[in-house]
């Protein structure tokens, strides 16, 4: 289940191959040097993101999450949306995730700030996001997310609690 | 060679702080090493395919059909249409980076696309799955509610804010 969007993807990119260099050889080529140029551009800084996300889960203790989580207080809100905003997850680790923090006890509120914030606001990715569209974007796009995913998060506890 | 070596500098850093890291606490520098090889693999499972449309898209979709849909005067329709790109996309945030980034090349007006990247990242159908299988139907469909309008409003506050309707990428921070 968790790579059929994967498969999907790679066929989809394989079907449209197909169909492209069918029509147009030449620009099939094209297309494809484009693609390789512009992972070539990224990989550098992906790799480095990659790397960081690594560290950043070995440093941070599992247990000291658990015990934000339980706070429902505005300054433990904020923490765990300070967290939510640094940290990159996929989706199916993101939510199983946060069903674990409310099994354990986490209130709605917190858990509901630590998921809008980790998918709103990205600051470990924020350098590649520099990258393609320039500081001013950035840092925009991710401060109106940040204080909309705030609003978000605390609604989505009070409408649950 | 100097250029290479100041591309890889979060990378090389990176690989710094895990030996370190690996000398002092050799199960935490395990643990960081093993989490970026498992991010890796993900990449690698959404990003090239994700670049090989992104090319296609370049030399098969005229500038016209991209202005004329999601460009500055698209209104209404210019949002649908860039909410429900994106919902139909899979992978993490950083791949929909380059799609919205030639879509602002080809005349895709920032708000649009700053709509398709929030779309990208908080309400894509493969996310809202897990989000229904882990946290239950009514809880998707809250956030969904207050996560549309708040995707919108994010897309014209920053287009607003950089005072640029339609630009290409490159110039975004002139």
């Amino acid at each position: 289940m968790r790579y059929v969007f994967n498969v999907i993807l790679f066929l989809m990119a394989g079907a449209g191959l197909l169909l492209s260099n069918y029509k147009d050889k030449q620009k099939t080529k094209q297309a494809l040097k484009k693609a390789y140029k512009s992972f070539q551009n990224i990989l550098p800084s992906l790799l480095g993101i990659i790397g960081l996300i690594g560290l950043m889960i070995a440093l941070v203790p599992k247990e000291l999450i658990t015990q934000l989580f339980g706070d429902n207080s505005p300054v433990g809100l904020f923490i765990v949306s300070v967290i939510g905003s640094i940290t990159l997850l996929p989706a199916f680790v993101a939510f199983p995730l946060a069903s674990s923090f409310l099994n354990a006890g986490a209130s709605i509120a917190a858990v509901s700030c630590f998921i809008t914030t980790l998918l709103m606001v990205g600051v470990i990715t924020a350098p590649l996001e520099i990258e393609y569209f320039g500081k001013r974007f950035t840092f925009w796009r991710n401060f109106i997310s940040l204080f909309l995913a705030l609003i978000i998060g605390v609604l989505i506890g009070r409408i649950f609690e | 060679m100097k250029e290479k070596i100041k591309q890889y500098y979060l990378f090389i850093l990176a690989a710094a702080a895990d030996i370190i890291l690996w000398y002092f606490y050799p199960d935490r520098g395990i643990t960081a090493v093993k989490t970026a090889g498992e991010y890796f693999i993900e990449m690698l499972l959404f990003i090239p395919p994700i670049f090989i449309l992104i090319g296609l898209l370049d030399v098969w979709v005229p500038r016209k059909v991209v202005e004329n849909n999601v460009g500055p005067d698209s209104g209404i329709k210019g949002v649908l249409i860039s909410i429900l790109a994106a919902a139909a996309a899979a992978g993490p945030l950083y791949a929909g980076f380059p799609v919205a980034y030639t879509l602002i090349q080809k005349g895709c007006r920032i708000s649009n696309a700053v709509i398709f990247l929030g779309t990208w990242a908080t309400i894509k159908v493969p996310m809202l799955m897990m989000e229904i299988k882990f946290m239950g139907l009514d809880y998707m469909l809250v956030r969904l509610g207050l996560t549309l309008p708040a995707i919108v409003i994010t897309g014209y506050v920053v287009e607003y804010l950089i005072g640029i309707k339609q630009a290409a990428a490159s110039n975004l921070d002139t």
